[in-house]
């Protein structure tokens, strides 16, 4: 499988960290245990499209946003993790 | 040299007749030459019989000339190289080559198993699920001895493989895969054009099929334009030709993986070669020209040495100038099997007869038989076959009924090609079958894959140079270079027809479809009546197609049958799934360099061999190797050598070598902050020049990792983490900035690999730190207290970090130099230290003294712990959010019942504990209900003189002073405790301190 990384261009899969989707954001400290269950536990598990974080580790090391459709394999998008959730690139 | 080969042809192949090889099989001595397969070699010997089928031991000879064979399976060498199941069609003959049959015994001609025959009744489809079912416990102890010295195939070697395997990587635009005309044809139009392209194929020679035919290309041999053509590709800087190579596999993206037998074709690899090497071949773009494999036709006594793929027979007579037969008859349902009754007429046979089992073959082809006096029977059809070891005579059904019978020891069969379509379908598209070619081509193609040639169902030489040139020059133009311009040769253009043609109704004897498995017609057709319709049930249930060989042969042959048993068309009966590898591919080029000792990077720290060369033993953690203790002359065991160590530390000072803790530079505006985020305690607060221990939860709430988080400046900070550890901790720190913290002004560099770091622990720590750091810096308790840091000089010159930490409970120091000087400072340390009784201590020593200071560590930071279980809970603040710090609260992580951590003695001080052991109350059944929690880390303790324990007890530290049962039913023991406080040593800190 091969992953177009933003920073480093198109690499092997064996140079990424899989973490798991990228669908939740964090809930506010004082949320309900609910929300925090779901955040920690809870996974949809999609047959196509989902979104997923991935981490270059033996390349930039950024945090990604894979877009990747589990039935084709095909990657749909890849973003930085960081510059998506509001911060710098 | 023809007399030592009887069934060599005087002149012609492509072998090299001044270069005689010598060789064994099953003990005897034959000759053959360079350019020979084994299986040509024996057969020019006159050696047919080459090995027994799976399960009924029936003689076996060689159905083909290439990777598909089912049948000559010999074991090749001999000791640790012996190599089963090799298809003798593939083995290129070196000097020396030693193979031997094998599932037969006591001899191939003589095989008392062959009495299995007999019993094929319980031997038919499914017979492991029927004739084995009870009782169970007979399984394993009579069926499938039985089963496995009955049936079964060859013998792996039992000793270590002494050859090396590489794994290398190829990336290009455009990988052909298989070398005949029409992979040429693409390789060439691609290469001109300017492409990047890798040909590669499993045969040594270039030209795929025109080496097996007598076919021409601009009015020369086919091989010369193979040759030419080849030769032009290894003189192009952008191609890269890969021999002997079997592309085996397309997985995600344009990933190839293929298989190069670098030294397979030697008696053993040269010195420092690899005996195979693994290719991934990142391709933009790829051709598939893997050619066509001819389909059997099953008819009575099909498998009867002799009997053979007409293809095969060309192939023998062509390339390698062997006569497979003396007197041959040719079945066919195809016009290509025509072809090689002129090629036995050529070379000198006699061809008794040709049986097409198609009523009415071409007007032409009939025609030219007529002119070369042949013998023909149209619409008949072969029913049987007879012989002992070989073919001696087959039994012909005439289109009347009557039958014929035609002495003959060469059976060549055609049953049509079947395009090999595996490469297309390795991503899940099924092929679909055509049936005006009554084959099964590639379907839906993976994205980048075209497919050339016969392997697209193109059967002609003229179809296959043009579309091969089409599809080279398309998949060039694809990656964005303009297409040269490419005369194509002339070649012959003549139809190619075949029916849909399997097997003989009404066969006598076994009708075989899979040769290797020993799957017959009549299997198939009892797995349909028995219900298994679906092809993937049928294959399962028969094991059709699941040897060695995939299927290669037997596969379209018996889904046919299937589908005529069920009723329906062979579209509707479909394929079943195609996977790599296509051709078997040993374990050991998957695995490669890592194995035994190399089977992942080894990390040594900067005074490894220091510690070496001072009688360490080493263990692994995670990929690093840590001194574990320092024997001594003298030393009975390790025990006596940690003993020494840890007493060492509490009575004078000791050093150990701590350079595989993480080490992390946090630095930034708001590395406070952030830092804030992922400890569960405060470091904002935290001054300059001061180090806090710090805990990080995982977002579950249980304990992620612990360490020291030193501050170094106002926005610099130096942290460390285990061992273990380290990489995780980092892509965490990574997870928690770029995506839950996003705006903040922090960054991360690992140093683990830029500082050498020791511990130098004990009373007389401060005295040799003294030594080295200097008069100049003040290391009174007053100026550098216990979790203290500061930037050093390491005698005067050296720059170095210095932190007052204690996992020893003993007054303590670590000090960080650049890693190129650790090992002159552990010798330095060793030799100023001398005097204050220093001694250098492994992971053995540190973990009796953490054990007795009650400091967590690996046991207890498994995965399962909370703070408060290990009795940290002081450490996580209320004043901020962190990572971990809502779910750390749910009522399950703070019920006060859950085992928290406490110390354990024996009540009798003589006993061992062991960790692993369950604690139980006094009395109570050794019941799961009844648990109580259970013993993490135990060490015996010099200072104490007996054997202590950490543990995680229910409600621990209510119970100090009480007695519980330390249960151990996996070790047999069984013995009472005591609870205790879990700092064994000077539970007030006042050494720490002092």
């Amino acid at each position: 499988m091969r992953i177009p990384c933003p920073y480093c261009g198109e690499r092997g899969n064996e140079e990424f960290l899989y973490l798991g989707s990228a669908v939740l954001e964090r809930p506010a400290p004082d949320a309900s245990a609910e929300a925090w269950v779901d955040y920690v536990h809870m996974r949809d598990n999609p047959r196509g499209p989902g979104a997923e974080f991935m981490q270059h580790v033996q390349g930039c090391r950024a945090w990604l946003i894979v877009r990747r459709d589990t039935l084709t394999h095909a990657i749909l998008s890849v973003a930085p993790a960081r510059a998506a959730r509001g911060g710098g690139a | 040299m023809n007399g030592a080969q009887p069934m060599r042809l005087a002149a012609g192949g492509a072998i090299d007749r001044a270069r005689p090889l010598g060789f064994t099989f099953d003990g005897r001595a034959y000759a053959g030459f360079a350019g020979d397969t084994l299986a040509s070699a024996l057969l020019a010997n006159g050696v047919r019989l080459m090995g027994r089928s799976f399960k009924y031991h029936r003689p076996r000879g060689p159905w083909g000339a290439g990777a598909e064979e089912p049948n000559a399976l010999v074991e090749l060498r001999t000791g640790a190289r012996r190599e089963p199941n090799t298809r003798a069609t593939v083995i290129e003959l070196f000097d020396g080559l030693v193979a031997q049959s094998q599932n037969r015994w006591p001899s191939l001609r003589f095989d008392v198993m062959g009495v299995n025959g007999l019993f094929a009744p319980i031997f038919t489809a499914g017979f492991y699920y029927k004739t084995f079912m009870w009782p169970a416990s007979f399984w394993e102890k009579l069926y499938e001895p039985i089963i496995r010295r009955a049936a079964g195939l060859g013998r792996a070697a039992r000793e270590p493989d002494p050859d090396e395997y590489d794994r290398s990587h190829l990336f290009c635009d455009v990988l052909v895969i298989g070398a005949g005309p029409a992979g040429l044809a693409a390789a060439l139009a691609a290469a001109r054009s300017g492409a990047r392209v890798v040909l590669a194929d499993e045969d040594v020679r270039p030209g795929g099929r025109l080496l097996a035919e007598a076919h021409e290309i601009d009015s020369a041999p086919g091989v010369l334009w193979a040759e030419r053509v080849a030769g032009e590709l290894a003189g192009m800087a952008n191609v890269t030709l890969l021999a002997r190579t079997t592309v085996f596999g397309l997985f995600d993206h344009g990933a190839f993986a293929a298989l190069e037998r670098v030294a397979d074709h030697l008696p053993e690899p040269a010195p420092h070669q690899v005996r195979q090497r693994l290719w991934r071949i990142q391709a933009r773009r790829a051709v598939l020209a893997a050619g066509a494999i001819e389909r059997p036709i099953a008819f009575g006594g099909n498998d009867r040495p002799g009997v053979m793929a007409a293809s095969a027979v060309r192939a023998y007579l062509h390339r390698w100038a062997v006569l497979p037969g003396r007197r041959g008859v040719v079945f066919t349902a195809s016009d290509d099997g025509w072809r090689t009754a002129d090629a036995l007429l050529a070379a000198g046979a006699s061809v008794e007869a040709v049986v097409d089992a198609r009523p009415d073959p071409p007007a032409a082809l009939m025609r030219a038989a007529g002119a070369r006096g042949l013998r023909v029977h149209a619409g008949a059809q072969v029913v049987g076959t007879h012989g002992h070891l070989g073919l001696q005579a087959v039994d012909v059904r005439l289109p009347s009924g009557s039958s014929l019978g035609i002495d003959c020891d060469l059976l060549a069969v055609s049953g049509g090609w079947n395009p090999t379509v595996h490469l297309a379908s390795h991503q899940g598209a099924k092929p679909v079958w055509d049936a005006a070619l009554a084959a099964f081509v590639p379907g839906r193609l993976p994205e980048g894959l075209a497919v050339a040639g016969a392997a697209a169902g193109r059967f002609t030489l003229a179809a296959c140079l043009a579309d091969g040139a089409e599809a080279g020059r398309a998949a060039a133009s694809a990656c964005g270079h303009a297409a040269a311009p490419l005369v194509l040769p002339r070649a012959a253009d003549e139809p190619a027809a075949q029916a849909a043609f399997f097997h003989v109704p009404g066969p006598r004897g076994k009708a075989f479809v899979d040769f290797q498995n020993d799957v017959t017609v009549k299997d198939v057709k009892q797995a349909a009546r028995e219900g298994y319709r679906s092809v993937e049930h049928a294959k399962r249930y028969t094991t059709l197609g699941m040897a060695t060989d995939q299927g290669k042969t037997a596969n379209v042959v018996g889904l046919a049958i299937l589908a005529e048993a069920t009723g329906r068309s062979i579209e509707a009966t479909g394929t079943t799934i195609f996977r790599p590898p296509y051709t078997p591919v040993a374990m050991g080029a998957i695995v490669g360099h890592h194995r035994g000792r190399d089977f992942r990077p080894a990390r040594h720290t900067p005074m490894h061999d220091w510690a070496a060369e001072n009688g360490a033993s080493f263990v692994e953690v995670g990929p690093w190797y840590r001194a574990q203790w320092y024997a001594r002359p003298g030393e009975k065991g390790w025990r006596d050598s940690v003993d020494r160590e840890a007493e060492a530390v509490r009575r004078a000072v000791g050093v150990c070598d701590v350079s595989t803790l993480g080490k992390i530079e946090v630095v930034g505006r708001d590395a406070a902050a952030f830092l804030d985020f992922v400890y569960t305690s405060m470091i904002s607060t935290l001054p300059v020049g001061r180090v806090r221990y710090g805990l990080m939860l995982r977002e579950d709430g249980l304990v992620f990792d612990d360490g020291t988080c030193a501050r170094m400046g106002p926005e610099r900070f130096f942290i460390t983490t285990t061992t273990a550890n380290a990489g995780r901790v980092m892509q965490h720190l990574e997870f928690c900035h770029q995506v839950l913290k996003p705006a903040m002004d922090v960054s991360f560099l690992s140093v683990t690999d830029r500082w050498a770091q020791v511990s130098i622990a004990g009373p007389r720590s401060r005295d040799l730190v003294a030594m080295l750091v200097g008069p100049g810096v003040d290391l009174s308790t007053a100026a550098f207290p216990h979790m203290s840091a500061a930037e050093v000089e390491v005698c005067g010159q050296v720059p170095a970090r210095l932190f007052r930490l204690s996992f020893s409970g003993e007054m303590a120091y670590e000090l960080g130099v650049p890693a190129d000087f650790g090992d002159a400072l552990m010798r330095h340390i060793m030799q100023v230290g001398a005097p204050l009784g220093l001694v250098p201590y492994g992971t053995e020593a540190l973990s009796v003294l953490r054990v007795e200071k009650g400091h967590p560590a690996g046991g207890e930071l498994n995965g399962h712990t909370t703070a408060r279980d290990l009795g940290l809970g002081g450490m996580m603040s209320r004043k901020k959010d962190y990572v971990g710090r809502r779910l750390a609260e749910r009522p399950a992580f703070t019920d006060p019942a859950r085992p928290i951590l406490v110390g354990f003695k024996p009540v009798d001080r003589g006993q061992e504990l062991k960790s692993g052991a369950h604690f139980l109350d006094p009395g109570a059944e050794a019941r799961i209900e009844n648990d109580q929690g259970y013993m993490t880390s135990v060490a015996f303790s010099p200072a104490l003189g007996h054997s202590i324990g950490l543990g995680l007890l229910a409600r621990g530290r209510e119970r100090i002073g009480q007695q519980v049962r330390a249960y151990d039913p996996v070790r047999n023991r069984d013995i009472v405790v005591e609870v205790c406080h879990p700092v064994f040593i000077d539970p007030e800190g006042d050494r720490t301190r002092g």
